[in-house]
């Protein structure tokens, strides 16, 4: 079975406020040298079939407008290239 | 490079982006005029934010003026319009804030953060005023509940109230839920808060005492809702600066948990001279105000605010409306206290200026001198419209169209289907999937929440005292009729908080409107403004304070005209409010208040009509505050065993909701002139169910009768009944009526 | 001797004030304690509080069970001292290990609050002795997060050994075995997610169902 990965993160732009509070717990436990922490999500994708350049499309469909939302979010799209069958 | 007050004033004929930033040529030369000079790139940022609509209510200013000209004599008002929320007293020593803001447009791109920094917003506001915020109410109007994008917008809303009002710990104690095509591409999103403080824990805005320090705490300032400023940094200034600004703000529940903890803990050990929020306009606008309602005079280091985003250039991170941060002037001798409180609290705090007697607001950027303004002309003395206003044309038509020609239900079976059809309708069903999602418990004060009339919360633990607020609109009536429609508004909100036995003593307001830059719009909020400080001076109660949202429209289409009003009330017994859940069988049932055939407006014509036309139910001061009067009597002699007010349906809806809220079944004998649908569904107000026990009747007939309040008999509470039996007419089961209650918000 | 029970609010506690309050009323002393403290200032029990410690960012409690005072915490608990965990606190006590599994979203994805009925399971802890077998209680729950997962394992241990202290008589978030509390095998360690400090004031709050776990804790002495 094939794997298509979308990791979705927070626009560098917008503020992500579990990425900034996580940081802040590592700062007050002496970790001085985390200048900071973005937190996002990593989605796998299984596939029926080999990943062909309309399924990539297909999916990419999904990853820009259901994964991820556009106004706070960007997204990116790749083929698995883990554990091969 | 920086465009410095002396570069500005050697470079007179520099093109300027007035324009792009939403300034009309008037208003960029009484700049001009103002300064003696052109103004720099930051000045212009500032004005051009300052005198938005937004910011100065300059198309509304000259009505609103009617709140305070119109205030009836109050002992209550301990501050009044003009700070960031009015403060009413309500006896003991305590002080009550409440304020209700709109964040209609954010809510509409991104629902869930522009509903949840709508509540840190209003939080905010009622922080300033030095209150520990207690809970908070919303407001909410959606499009159709079976439109394309309704579901989208609604749970995002609603997961976005419940998401930052729950990490705040804030019990969520009521609002409302309305759906109706004219808010399809302008959802409204209005946002209450209520705050308490003791008398002299008040704090406002005014910087006053030279030398004392400006102190900026909370979040880091970022690129977030700047718009249009971005013109100035992208295209005059520096062609490099980045374009990426966010067009969101995310909210950050946790970091303004930190403020209200951290500013209560400076505010009580009075470590605070004033304070303000940064919300819209940030900076600019906390600067500003805070030293034109002082000294007049205060100095800034701009580039010693804490950026999350260093490529911000200094008129953005003036104009920055980043989340989550406050501004509090403080003397020299207590700083290292406030700031050893922000560690506690793990908040970043630093020092940015300090308050002078030079009667400018100077602001430098890396010691050169960017902005040197007078601070009134910034905060309080922007431009004041005189819009045109005229009724609509269509507005005759509109009212000649009355209820009289629409098919009604003539015998029982008719009469069920409509009551059936009213009761399924996403606008009378149970809220609770919406409820549900908000925390009603925390902080252990919560005494009445949704879906009772009002949202009560104690205060004082030691004597049980408590308030009532409720939240009211309708912009069914507001079409047909805004000066009696906002006065409507207003008495429903105030009866629901009479429902509990509270005593109204103070109002609040947020008006939705369409563009103010359309004559029948702004006739609407003439009007409707008029009608609500006519009609506050009538109750006697004065308005504290309000918010205008102009522009709710799509393309020429306005929504319906929607002031809301929130009204509070005090109870000095908590342990006597009352709800609308009654318990014993034998119980008596009586309708307070005279029913006319009036259906215009009313509900049931919008939803088993489709038909909104004609005139608005008929109001009537004097009765509305007899009755008011004998619910605070019922309440302190415990003679109501529960109560309800009439509105939305009138009474037929009125007592199914009470069936269904209690579970034992109601058998109603109607006098004649009540059995037709007219009377049924007639939405007149100054009117309540109010079920009494035996043990009370005799009292409740005497109160009535000393008070003048007009009553009917109307049925007894029974066991042995399933559901609401109205004899000679019909019955409904309870599984019928809580099938019909349950039905979903959205298809 | 009055029972001094320890309340320690973390940044983003929020029911801190509603515990103290359920304490105090169940005949016990309510002793605010910071998460940043090192010690426990001589309690006789601990309640972590329910609310959105840390902004429930990362995992809902991870960030909370690595604060300075949980050492404290971790190692009373181990010594015997009573550890109440409501909600929130549930959350901490998996995450530092105290508790086994994990609570996670809700099945139906949405924060819900509302009186739940559950029924009590196990009698013979610290926090529920006051309690007959089998008794219905009426208790608010208030979470997103708080559908409990443990490994079939893991729950056959949980079954086998008693440790289920509290179930859904409706589950309303999707826990495995309709668990709403469970204690570690002393019976000193609770979690539970359903608000008992909210069911002890019928005026403010769900009835007063949740007054036997103060009583269980602080003894009714006249």
């Amino acid at each position: 079975m094939e794997k298509i990965i979308v990791e979705v993160m927070p626009k560098p732009e917008i503020l992500d406020p579990q990425g900034r509070a996580i940081q802040g717990v590592f700062n007050r436990d002496g970790h001085e040298l985390v200048l900071g922490v973005r937190q996002g999500k990593r989605f796998e994708i299984s596939v029926n079939g080999p990943i062909t350049d309309e399924l990539l499309d297909e999916i990419e469909e999904l990853a820009a407008n259901v994964l991820s939302n556009p106004i706070i979010e960007t997204y990116a799209i790749y083929a698995d290239e883990g554990d091969g069958e | 490079m920086v465009d410095t007050v002396s570069n500005a004033a050697n470079t007179p004929e520099l093109m300027q982006p007035w324009q792009k930033l939403g300034l009309k040529e008037d208003e960029y030369l009484k700049i001009k005029e103002i300064l003696g000079r052109r103004p720099t790139a930051a000045e212009l940022a500032m004005y051009s934010v300052m005198w938005s609509e937004h910011c100065s209510y300059k198309s509304s200013k000259v009505h609103l003026r009617q709140f305070g000209e119109k205030q009836p004599d109050s002992d209550v008002l301990l501050v009044g319009i003009g700070e960031n929320a009015g403060v009413v007293d309500i006896g003991d020593n305590w002080a009550v804030t409440f304020k209700v803001e709109s964040h209609n447009h954010p809510s509409f791109i991104e629902p869930y953060q522009g509903a949840a920094t709508g509540i840190g917003g209003i939080v905010r506001d009622i922080l300033a005023m030095g209150a520990r915020p207690i809970a908070v109410m919303d407001s909410l109007r959606f499009g159709s509940s079976d439109a394309t994008d309704t579901a989208r917008v609604l749970n995002g809303v609603v997961s976005g109230i419940g998401g930052y009002g729950n990490s705040l710990g804030l019990p969520n104690i009521g609002g409302e839920t309305v759906f109706h095509p004219s808010y399809a591409g302008n959802p409204l999103v209005n946002a209450l808060c209520v705050g308490v403080m003791k008398h002299d824990q008040i704090l406002t805005s005014g910087a006053e005492e030279v030398g004392d320090l400006v102190l900026l705490y909370g979040a880091a300032t970022g690129g977030d809702g700047i718009g249009g400023v971005s013109v100035l940094a992208s295209e005059v200034f520096d062609e490099t600066a980045s374009t990426a600004r966010p067009s969101v703000q995310v909210g950050d529940p946790f970091m303004e948990k930190l403020l209200i903890e951290a500013t209560l803990e400076m505010a009580r050990a009075n470590l605070i001279e004033a304070i303000q929020d940064l919300g819209g306009a940030g900076l600019s606008c906390a600067t500003s105000e805070m030293a034109s309602n002082g000294t007049g005079g205060m100095r800034i280091q701009l580039d010693s605010v804490p950026l999350r985003d260093n490529t911000l250039s200094l008129e953005e991170i003036l104009m920055s409306e980043s989340q989550e941060r406050m501004c509090a002037i403080i003397a020299p001798d207590n700083l290292n206290q406030v700031l050893e409180i922000c560690e506690k609290w793990d908040l970043n705090a630093t020092v940015i200026g300090e308050v002078t007697d030079s009667n400018s607001l100077e602001i430098y950027w890396h010691n050169e001198l960017i902005v040197d303004v007078p601070p009134r002309t910034v905060a309080h003395e922007g431009p004041v419209y005189q819009r045109p206003i005229q009724r609509p044309a269509e507005q005759d038509n509109l009212i000649n169209n009355s209820t009289s020609s629409l098919k009604k239900p003539v015998n029982g079976d008719e009469i069920k289907s409509d009551l059936l059809k009213l009761i399924s309708h996403p606008n009378l069903v149970d809220k609770g999937w919406i409820t549900e999602q908000y925390d009603r418990y925390v902080r252990g004060d919560t005494v009445l929440a949704a879906p009772d009339d009002a949202g009560m919360i104690r205060v004082d633990r030691k004597t049980g005292k408590g308030i009532a607020v409720s939240l009211d609109g309708n912009g069914r009536y507001c079409k047909l009729d805004p000066y009696l429609g906002a006065q409507l508004n207003l008495a429903e909100a105030y009866r629901n908080v009479a429902m509990s036995g509270a005593r109204p003593i103070a109002i609040t307001n947020c008006l939705n409107f369409g563009s103010p830059e359309d004559p029948g719009v702004m006739w609407q909020f003439a009007e409707a403004v008029t009608g609500l400080a006519d009609a506050a001076l009538e109750f006697d109660i004065p308005v504290t304070g309000g918010n205008v949202s102009f522009y709710n429209q799509t393309g020429d289409v306005a929504i319906l005209p929607t002031p809301v009003v929130g009204v509070l009330g005090v109870l000095d017994e908590v342990g006597k409010r009352i709800n609308r859940v009654y318990s014993t069988s034998g119980s008596k049932v009586y309708l307070l208040g005279e029913t006319k055939p009036e259906l215009d407006g009313s509900i049931w014509a919008e939803i088993v009509h489709n038909h909104l036309g004609g005139r608005p139910p008929a109001i009537d001061f004097a009765a509305e505050k007899i009755l008011a009067r004998c619910m605070r009597n019922f309440s302190a002699y415990r003679i109501a065993e529960a109560t309800h007010d009439l509105s939305d349906g009138g009474l037929l809806v009125a007592l199914a909701e009470m069936v269904y809220d209690s579970g034992i079944g109601m058998r109603i004998d109607l006098p004649d002139e009540l059995q037709t649908s007219e009377m049924l569904f007639s939405e007149s107000s100054a009117r309540a169910v109010v079920v009494v026990s035996e043990f009370g009747d005799n009292a409740f007939l005497q109160l009535c009768q000393e008070l003048a309040q007009p009553f009917s008999y109307i049925g007894e509470i029974d066991e042995r009944i399933d559901g609401l039996l109205v004899t000679d007419l019909f019955a409904i089961s309870q599984v019928e009526i809580l099938s019909c209650f349950s039905s979903p918000l959205t298809t | 001797m009055t029972t001094r029970v320890g309340v320690i609010t973390f940044p983003g506690t929020l029911d801190d004030r509603d515990a103290a309050t359920a304490i105090a009323l169940g005949g016990g002393e309510a002793v605010p304690l910071w998460h940043k403290d090192k010690d426990l200032n001589g309690v006789d029990a601990i309640v972590l509080p329910g609310g959105f410690s840390y902004g429930d960012y990362l995992r809902a409690g991870a960030l909370a069970s690595v604060s300075p005072i949980m050492d404290a915490v971790v190692d009373s608990a181990k010594e015997g001292m009573p550890v109440l965990g409501i909600c929130n606190g549930f959350q901490m006590l998996c995450e530092t290990g105290l508790l086994p599994g994990a609570l996670t979203r809700n099945e139906n994805l949405n924060f819900i609050c509302r009186p739940e009925l559950i029924t009590i399971t196990n009698t013979k802890t610290s926090w529920t002795n006051f309690f007959q077998p089998n008794t219905e209680l009426l208790i608010p729950i208030k979470n997103g997060e708080g559908c409990y997962q443990i490994s079939d394992e893991g729950l056959k241990n949980l079954e086998a050994k008693g440790l289920v202290v509290a179930r859904y008589n409706n589950n309303p978030n999707g826990s495995k075995n309709d668990i709403a509390a469970i204690c570690n095998e002393a019976g000193n360690v609770v979690g539970i997610m359903p608000h008992p400090e909210h069911a002890v004031d019928g005026l403010v709050g769900a009835g007063v169902d949740g007054l036997g776990f103060f009583w269980s804790i602080a003894g009714v002495t006249v």
